[in-house]
């Protein structure tokens, strides 16, 4: 018999709630906070719109795409226009007979697909054409993240088959977004002065307040995808706790033992990093495991900023792969190894991490690729639609908000 | 007539101003203003962004007077202002060739 739960449904609704909060105001103002004062409202602008185009392309044919049958890859048609969703339409939790209002499902989902593609903007932020931004993401998100999603969560999906674990999308959401966002950062080239000139945020308490309303709405991301307001879900709500403290202090404490001091940037993006980190773990790993996965965020996250951002040579100007890209590895791969029972995981008894772990590293890969691969192209083809990804020197240097969008943040 | 235009330390503004009043000085004219000499900035850091910031915050403050006030103007200036570490400031004394009062057309000396 299938049943529809009142206090699942209830679950659901404040979940996707608390999802949109993450983007707005949550990530626009993270991301706003630590652009120059010229450009905070284009990355408003970009956080903004780029999600809405996501759902509303999600609306027409990205949930499809994602959720419905069709090959390993790619959904089918069956739901354009969400064609026959009706009030009475079910989707399934992970517990036999327990169902959702389908309508519930594909507005949660939708918030997923949104703020992946607002996510990007950080990369390629303080530079690149408005209407560029716009028609990447409607390329990328058709032909990045509605495969990936559906090779990760849908019906059908490869990666799904092959028994990866990813509870709330570090595969899907973060690593996705993360090389997006530094395959956009690296065509569309360094800001100028870069290296050179001081690039400072402009308003850390800003950054400091979106990085907040993220922690806060990271709990409707997690624990909303258990899809139940069950153990599950309180699992998934406990770890996004307990490894966001953690990534936190040790992302201070490392950068105190390195640069000296610890600020206020590096608590905010330790943050991030660990609520990234324990985002495709949330459902099985423990509680203590989920300080291990945080903590060693923290740690790699700084060294993502730091390190292998000189290595790559790139202006991923707000670290969506420095954060997002190398946290969510991190955690994709260390879900491998904490789902273990061993570990306090709720993996089954013959789980074997060796083995665990050579799938989610496959995961990892093919996501990377996938969409590295799209996103080359389909800036490309912005670029070629367009008239150029980066605007003239003369706008980059008077600032977006006038150049594009006809405002200034402040008048002082 | 002369103009003195002192860079001070933003905080002994308010020592500054009582000593020209006190001085005989009852209007001056205030802003903020970036510099350095020999005080050296310091450095910031974003994630992985390291930056020198050379400019230090100082105050200007300028000040009209009449040639017989010059030297007890500079003085009031230097004893109020001073700390005795490096980065207290400078006073600049330019010639000053006329002033006006806006809301009476009075000059020189009578607008002082």
């Amino acid at each position: 018999m299938e049943m529809v739960n009142k206090g699942d449904v209830a679950w659901m609704l404040t979940s996707t709630l608390l999802v949109l909060m993450m983007v707005m105001p949550g990530l626009a103002l993270f991301y706003g906070g630590m652009v120059r004062a010229k450009n905070v409202l284009s990355v408003l602008m970009q956080v903004m719109t780029t999600f809405a185009l996501a759902v509303v392309l999600w609306a027409i044919y990205g949930y499809s795409l994602a959720f419905t049958e069709g090959n390993p890859y790619f959904g089918s048609f069956a739901k354009l226009f969400l064609s026959g969703v009706t009030l009475e339409s079910l989707a399934d939790t992970f517990s036999e007979g327990v169902k959702l209002p389908e309508m519930a499902f594909i507005a949660f989902q939708g918030t997923f697909a949104g703020i992946t593609a607002a996510l990007i903007v950080g990369g390629f932020a303080e530079r690149m054409r408005f209407s560029a931004v716009l028609v990447f993401t409607a390329i990328w998100l058709t032909f990045a993240y509605l495969p990936i999603a559906h090779m990760v969560w849908g019906p059908g999906g490869w990666l799904l088959g092959d028994g990866a674990l990813d509870f709330a999308g570090g595969t899907v959401v973060h690593i996705n977004a993360g090389i997006a966002g530094l395959v956009g950062a690296y065509l569309v080239g360094k800001r100028i002065g870069y290296g050179r000139e001081a690039l400072t945020p402009h308003s850390l308490p800003l950054t400091m307040v979106g990085a907040s309303l993220l922690w806060v709405g990271w709990f409707g991301f997690n624990a909303g995808s258990a899809l139940e307001a069950n153990s599950t879900a309180a699992l998934a709500f406990l770890n996004t706790l307990f490894a966001t403290a953690a990534a936190i202090l040790l992302w201070l404490a490392d950068e105190a033992l390195l640069k000296g001091k610890p600020s206020m940037l590096g608590g905010a993006s330790g943050a991030v990093a660990g609520l990234v980190a324990i985002t495709p773990a949330a459902g099985t790993v423990g509680p203590m495991g989920a300080l291990v996965i945080g903590a060693t965020a923290g740690v790699v996250g700084l060294w993502g900023v730091n390190q292998l951002k000189r290595w790559l040579g790139v202006d991923d100007a707000l670290d969506v792969f420095g954060v997002h890209g190398v946290c969510g590895i991190v955690g994709a791969l260390l879900t491998g190894v904490f789902t273990a029972p061993s570990l306090g995981g709720t993996g089954s008894a013959d789980f074997s991490i060796a083995s665990q772990l050579v799938i989610q590293a496959k995961g990892v890969i093919v996501t990377l690729v996938w969409s590295g691969v799209v996103s080359f192209v389909a800036y490309k083809i912005a670029a070629a639609l367009t008239g150029g990804l980066r605007v003239a020197e003369e706008e980059e240097r008077e600032g977006l908000d006038i150049v594009a969008h006809g405002e200034s943040g402040y008048r002082f | 007539m002369k103009m003195v235009s002192a860079i001070i330390k933003p905080f002994k503004l308010d020592e500054v101003r009582e000593a020209l009043n006190e001085a005989g000085i009852t209007g001056l004219t205030v802003t903020e203003v970036k510099g350095f000499g020999r005080q050296k900035g310091h450095t910031e850091l974003y994630r992985g962004a390291e930056y020198v910031v050379d400019f230090l915050p100082k105050v200007r403050v300028d000040v009209a007077v009449m040639d017989e006030q010059l030297d007890q103007v500079v003085d009031a200036i230097v004893q109020a202002a001073r700390t005795g570490k490096v980065g207290d400031g400078k006073i600049f004394v330019m010639p000053l060739e006329q002033v006006v009062r806006i809301r009476t057309g009075e000059t020189d000396a009578s607008a002082l």
